[in-house]
């Protein structure tokens, strides 16, 4: 099951052009600068941009090749754009319902009721699309998508354009959407942290051209591209939990490299999700630290070495339980610890943040 | 007011409503190629579409006069078909109004058109509604305001019509005798009495239209303002 | 300077001045003698007043301004103060009616034309020339100009009543009106109307005959259509138009150019 991408698109400014293959399931992340060419690939491989050439197929169903063109309307493709752009002439039901009116009873996926309840979308049914938040209508702007039963679920950076509430508000409905939808999802963003949060395949552009395609975990610790370098730049891992610690309110999480505690999660034991931890939160001993008030400290060893965004800083790529980790820490304390490739050290985990999953 | 001023008064309300219908029909389509294109063809429409605007109605009449006759292209065709001349009769009437008040109803009904951004569109195609099932179901509720405005100013200006009238009428009480001509006899004929009420009656009526219409304008605000 | 030399500056300039004022005076003396003549007169009428208008100016009359349109709208103008110095109607009751309202020049009134009526098609060999073709009915329309307001139309009006044809023409709705003569000839001159009564005026060639076919209605078969005009009472010209209408009514090179273009003249 796969996505075929062969794509190019001219114009003046601007070439687009690039050739890959993606996984059919789960949450394909497209990541880049902006004028990086984002916009206008989900465009293409939607059909809005007639003189895109090229291929796309979407699990061996062609939807574009030289010899034809499929269009929008007949792709059964999901698009969420920027701004949440509701039908004023149709009230919340209404736009709900504009794309399920027109399938038939045999080929909806996902019933009304399914999906006010995956969003939340009940209390919200009568009001008409200008009495609705911005975090209101981007939730029924993916409500109405998916009820369009999608092949492929596009999403244009749909949380930039809202604030910080509103973004934490939709923020798990998209990761339980990624869980519990068999709907391949494409997700443009520039914000890094989202990224993290929901995207299991990563698609790196880089002005109209692919840089990277692969595994979130494996990409996003790369040395050779600017992921590393961001603010907040880290790594990802699945984790289990474990055991709940009522006392000092805590919860145990186990990965790879060990088991990290982290604050007191909700999740019943078992239950899996992803964890993030950020370059800057991990700091390096070469011998296990004694007597230290950091709880998290997971024995690792150094993969490589590169500069840091920050000519005070270096970028050090660890290897921890077989997954990547990154460190940033001052070149002086690299070069006194005399820090090379290859050397086991222990890595000291300030912050764990919790990406709260509701998959079992 | 007289019966033969009533007759020419429901000639007049016949007139501009089988106007008004087809205009819509016609105008629609036209409108939406000129306001979804950039060739230079559709500039060439637009200015011929216009060309009403400016022409003096009797000019515009003339000349329908000529194209309706036996040697005309329209009267010549319907001759062929066995079909009888269209002068002077209602049909007559209907094909010249339809051609005066025609960039009435296509104005309106362009911008309105140009009005709708692409995005409602692509959010439609992408929800699986076809070319024809995005128009019908997503551009004609948008252009709400624009499809009222047209017809309003079509069937006020068709009701108002003199110049074309008169020069392809023929004046035949109760088939072409339309209110303005009736009006423009009793002035004629000095008989001020049954003109001022008919004008008055005309009067009241394109008031009373245009109240109701605008009262609907402002419900409609409501519905098709800015995309959410 | 002197006393003496400034009385001689003064009267010096008092000589320019006086000059001055003779120039003015006769300046105006030679323009009102070139003075414009408003004539309002009736459309059918408008082209052989054209030809009129230069033969007058060429046997130094005044020029003529021409304002044609329809008697009715020409006597509502005129009751509303509109400037003319003449009125040429198509009937005589317009100018009656000015002369009782104390709107025209007592005294002024005479009929200038005289009508004739001609039943008239574009197509020779339509109409016959004794009008039989009004019987024979092959025609779908026949234009009339309105009796309400145009004399013609009365005239024709008249002639088919008289050959009792209007009920049953108007009944089957087979009778176009036109607004005023010219658009009656229009009807028929597009072919939309097979035939229509218009003027003989309108029909009539340079060489004296009518193009297409036509039947000239004997005088007999409607009223005299006698074309009357009047001298405005309000005009500031009233001696000059009076002079217009005088030359009109007994210059024989008048009288030839009327006949001319198809009217008959009073006497």
């Amino acid at each position: 099951m796969s996505l075929e991408l062969h794509v190019a698109l001219r114009r003046p400014q601007f070439v687009l052009e690039l050739e890959c293959e993606l996984p059919s399931r789960g949450i394909t992340g497209v990541f880049g600068r902006s004028g990086s060419g984002k916009t206008t690939l989900l465009r293409c491989i939607a059909g809005l941009e007639r003189r895109a050439r090229g291929r796309i197929a979407v699990d061996g169903e062609i939807w574009q090749d030289e010899a034809g063109f499929v269009p929008t309307h007949r792709r059964g493709v999901g698009y969420v754009f920027q701004e949440a752009s509701l039908f004023p002439h149709l009230d919340v039901r209404g736009n709900l319902e504009f794309g399920l009116r027109r399938l038939r009873a045999a080929e909806r996926r996902l019933g009304l009721d399914e999906a006010i309840a995956l969003l939340d979308l009940a209390p919200l049914l009568r009001h008409r699309t200008s009495q609705l938040s911005g975090g209101e209508r981007q939730r029924v702007a993916i409500g109405r998508a998916l009820l369009a039963s999608p092949r492929l679920l596009l999403m244009d950076e749909p949380l930039s354009s809202l604030d910080q509430r509103s973004k934490a508000e939709i923020l798990p409905h998209l990761a339980r959407l990624r869980d519990q939808s068999s709907v391949p999802i494409l997700y443009v963003s520039h914000a890094l942290g989202e990224i993290m949060r929901l995207a299991d395949h990563l698609l790196l552009l880089e002005a109209g051209r692919l840089q990277a395609t692969g595994p979130l975990q494996t990409l996003l610790a790369r040395s050779d591209l600017p992921l590393a370098r961001y603010e907040d730049s880290g790594a990802v891992f699945d984790a289990v939990v474990e055991e709940h610690d009522v006392r000092y309110h805590l919860s145990y999480v186990r990965i790879g490299a060990g088991r990290l505690a982290v604050a007191r999660t909700a999740a019943p034991i078992g239950h899996r999700m992803r964890v993030r931890i950020d370059a800057r939160d991990v700091s390096l001993a070469l011998k296990p630290p004694e007597l230290t008030s950091i709880l998290n400290i997971l024995p690792a060893r150094v993969l490589s070495l590169s500069e840091g965004a920050d000519p005070a800083q270096t970028l050090v790529r660890l290897e921890a339980g077989g997954e990547p980790l990154l460190a940033r820490i001052t070149c002086r304390s690299a070069a006194e610890l005399q820090l090379a490739p290859g050397m086991p050290l222990y890595a000291q985990v300030k912050g764990v943040a919790l990406m709260e999953s509701s998959a079992p | 007011m007289g019966s033969s001023d009533l007759i020419a008064l429901w000639v007049s309300l016949r007139l501009a409503t089988t106007t008004t219908l087809l205009l819509l029909l016609l105008c629609t389509p036209l409108a939406w190629w000129l306001a979804m294109g950039v060739s230079r063809m559709r500039t060439l429409i637009d200015a011929l579409v216009s060309l009403p605007l400016v022409l003096p109605p009797t000019v515009l009449g003339f000349y329908l006069l000529l194209l309706l006759g036996p040697r005309g292209a329209i009267g010549g065709a319907l001759h062929g078909l066995g079909l009888p001349a269209p002068a002077f009769s209602f049909t007559g009437l209907v094909m010249g109004s339809i051609l005066y008040s025609l960039p009435f109803a296509v104005q309106p009904l362009r911008d309105a058109f140009q009005g709708i951004a692409t995005r409602p569109m692509e959010v439609a195609a992408t929800l699986r509604a076809s070319p024809w099932n995005r128009f019908l179901t997503v551009a004609l509720p948008l252009s709400a305001r624009g499809i009222l405005t047209a017809a309003v100013l079509s069937f006020a200006h068709t009701l108002g019509e003199f110049g074309v009238v008169l020069m392809i009428g023929g004046n035949i009480p109760g088939r072409t005798q339309t209110a303005s001509i009736a009006l423009f006899n009793h002035t004629e004929a000095l008989e001020y009495g049954p003109a001022y009420r008919l004008s008055l009656t005309l009067l009241v009526l394109c008031f009373a239209l245009l109240l109701a219409v605008y009262g609907m304008n402002r419900r409609l605000l409501r519905t098709t303002g800015a995309l959410a | 300077m002197s006393w003496t030399g400034n009385l001689g500056c003064q009267c010096a300039r008092a000589r320019w001045v006086v000059l001055l004022v003779l120039l003015g005076s006769a300046a105006r003396a030679a323009a009102v003698g070139a003075a414009e003549l408003h004539v309002a007169v009736a459309a059918n009428f408008s082209g052989p007043l054209q030809t009129l208008a230069s033969l007058f100016e060429r046997s130094g009359g005044d020029r003529l301004l021409i304002s044609a349109g329809s008697s009715g709208e020409l006597y509502t103008q005129i009751r509303q103060g509109a400037p003319f110095d003449a009125f040429l109607s198509a009937d005589t009751e317009k100018p009656q009616k000015l002369e009782s309202e104390g709107l025209s020049v007592p005294g002024s009134r005479f009929i200038y034309a005289v009508g004739s009526l001609v039943l008239w098609s574009p197509k020779p060999g339509v109409v016959d020339d004794e009008g039989q073709v009004l019987q024979s009915g092959t025609y779908r329309f026949i234009g009339v100009a309105n009796p309400q307001t145009a004399p013609y139309g009365t005239a024709a009006q008249q002639v088919l009543t008289k050959l009792r044809l209007w009920d049953q023409l108007n009944q089957e709705h087979r009778i176009v009106i036109g607004e005023n003569i010219t658009q009656t000839w229009q009807f028929a001159a597009t072919g939309n109307a097979e035939l229509a009564f218009v003027a003989l005026s309108q029909v009539l060639q340079a060489d004296g005959s009518i193009n297409g076919s036509s039947w000239r209605v004997p005088q007999s078969m409607y009223e005299r259509i006698d074309q009357a005009a009047v001298v405005i009472a309000a005009s500031p010209q009233k001696l000059a138009a009076q002079r217009f209408l005088t030359w009109l009514r007994t210059d024989p090179a008048a009288l030839a150019s009327i006949h001319a273009a198809g009217y008959r003249t009073a006497d």
